[in-house]
C-alpha cells in the first residue's frame, strides 16, 4: 500500500472531503485523510469493563471443582451404594458411624460446597441459555440463588451440630 | 427455542447436550439429598423412615439411573477438561467421547448387581 498523503480513493465519488474532483489530489500534508480506527480498538469512549473476569472465573472453576468432584462424588457412590450391601445398610447408625470421622466430616462438608457451587453455575448458565426474557431470566436465577444458599447452609450446619445421641 | 435454530450437531454436540441433561438431574436429586440427610437433626425414627423410600424397587433402580447420570457426566466432563486444556484434545475429542462411553458401559455394568442388590434379593430371595 502506498502512503496515504498522496493517494487518490479509487472512488472518490461522494465520501471525498471535497466531492469528485478529477485530477486534484484529495489529501495532502496539509488536508490529512481522515483517521479511521481499527474496529474493536480501546478507546477513551470506550465503557470500562463492567464485568471484570467473572465468566472466566466461572469457567476455571467448573473445571477444578469438576476434577475434585470425581474423586469425592464417586467415593461416596462408592461407600454408599455399591460396597457392603448397597442401600439395605443406610440409617442413622450407618451416617453416626461415618460422621463420628472429621475426615468423612470435612470429605462431606467438601462435597457439599463444591458440587453446590458447581451445580448452581451450571444451572446459572443453563437459565442464561434459554430464558430470553429479561424477568423471567432475572427471577429464575433469584430463584436458583435464594435454593442454593439456603441447601449449602443447611447442610453445613447439619454436618456441623450432628448428635448421635439426639432422642 | 427460537425457531429454524435447530443445529442437527454430531458426537460432540449431543455429549453436550446429555452433559447438560445430566448435570441438571443430578442438581436437582442434590437438593432432595440435602433435605433428606437433613433429617438426621430431627430424630433417628425421621431419618429412618425416609431413607426406606431409598430401598424400595423403583427409587433403587432411580438410583441406578443417578449412578448413571453421575458417571457419565464425570467422565464427559473429564473429556471436555481435556478437550480444553490438552493441545490434541480437541482433535480426539471424537475418539475421547467414544471412550469415555466404553468405560461408562463397564462401570455401568459392575455396578449394576452391588447398587441392585437390595431389589434384587428382596424380589427374588437370597
Amino acid at each position: 500500500m502506498s502512503t496515504t498523503e498522496t493517494t487518490k480513493p479509487a472512488d472518490a465519488g461522494s465520501d471525498g472531503p471535497t466531492g469528485p474532483q478529477d485530477d486534484v489530489a484529495l489529501f495532502d500534508v496539509d488536508h490529512p485523510a481522515p483517521v479511521i480506527e481499527p474496529p474493536r480498538k480501546r478507546t477513551a469512549k470506550t465503557p470500562k469493563a463492567s464485568r471484570g473476569n467473572f465468566e472466566m472465573q466461572a469457567w476455571l472453576f467448573m473445571r477444578l471443582s469438576g476434577i475434585v468432584l470425581v474423586v469425592l462424588v464417586l467415593g461416596h457412590l462408592l461407600i454408599q451404594l455399591v460396597l457392603d450391601g448397597g442401600v439395605s445398610k443406610i440409617g442413622f447408625a450407618f451416617v453416626a458411624g461415618r460422621w463420628a470421622s472429621p475426615f468423612w466430616q470435612v470429605w462431606d462438608l467438601l462435597m457439599l460446597w463444591l458440587a453446590m457451587l458447581h451445580g448452581a453455575n451450571g444451572l446459572r448458565t443453563v437459565i442464561n441459555d434459554y430464558a430470553e426474557r429479561d424477568n423471567t431470566r432475572f427471577w429464575l436465577k433469584m430463584l436458583l440463588y435464594t435454593a442454593t444458599v439456603f441447601t449449602v447452609l443447611l447442610g453445613t450446619l447439619v454436618i456441623f451440630t450432628f448428635d448421635p445421641n439426639i432422642r | 427455542m427460537p425457531a429454524g435454530t435447530l443445529y442437527r450437531g454430531r458426537e460432540g454436540m449431543w455429549s453436550w447436550v446429555a452433559h447438560r441433561v445430566t448435570g441438571v438431574l443430578i442438581f436437582f436429586f442434590l437438593f432432595v439429598h440435602v433435605l433428606d440427610t437433613a433429617l438426621v437433626r430431627v430424630s433417628p425414627e425421621a431419618y429412618d423412615d425416609t431413607v426406606a423410600i431409598y430401598k424400595t424397587p423403583l427409587v433403587n433402580l432411580m438410583e441406578y439411573g443417578l449412578v448413571a447420570a453421575i458417571l457419565f457426566h464425570a467422565l464427559n466432563g473429564l473429556r471436555v477438561i481435556l478437550v480444553d486444556f490438552w493441545s490434541k484434545g480437541a482433535k480426539y475429542q471424537k475418539q475421547m467421547l467414544w471412550s469415555v462411553l466404553g468405560v461408562w458401559v463397564v462401570l455401568m455394568a459392575g455396578a449394576f448387581y452391588p447398587v441392585l442388590q437390595h431389589t434384587l434379593r428382596e424380589l427374588f430371595g437370597s
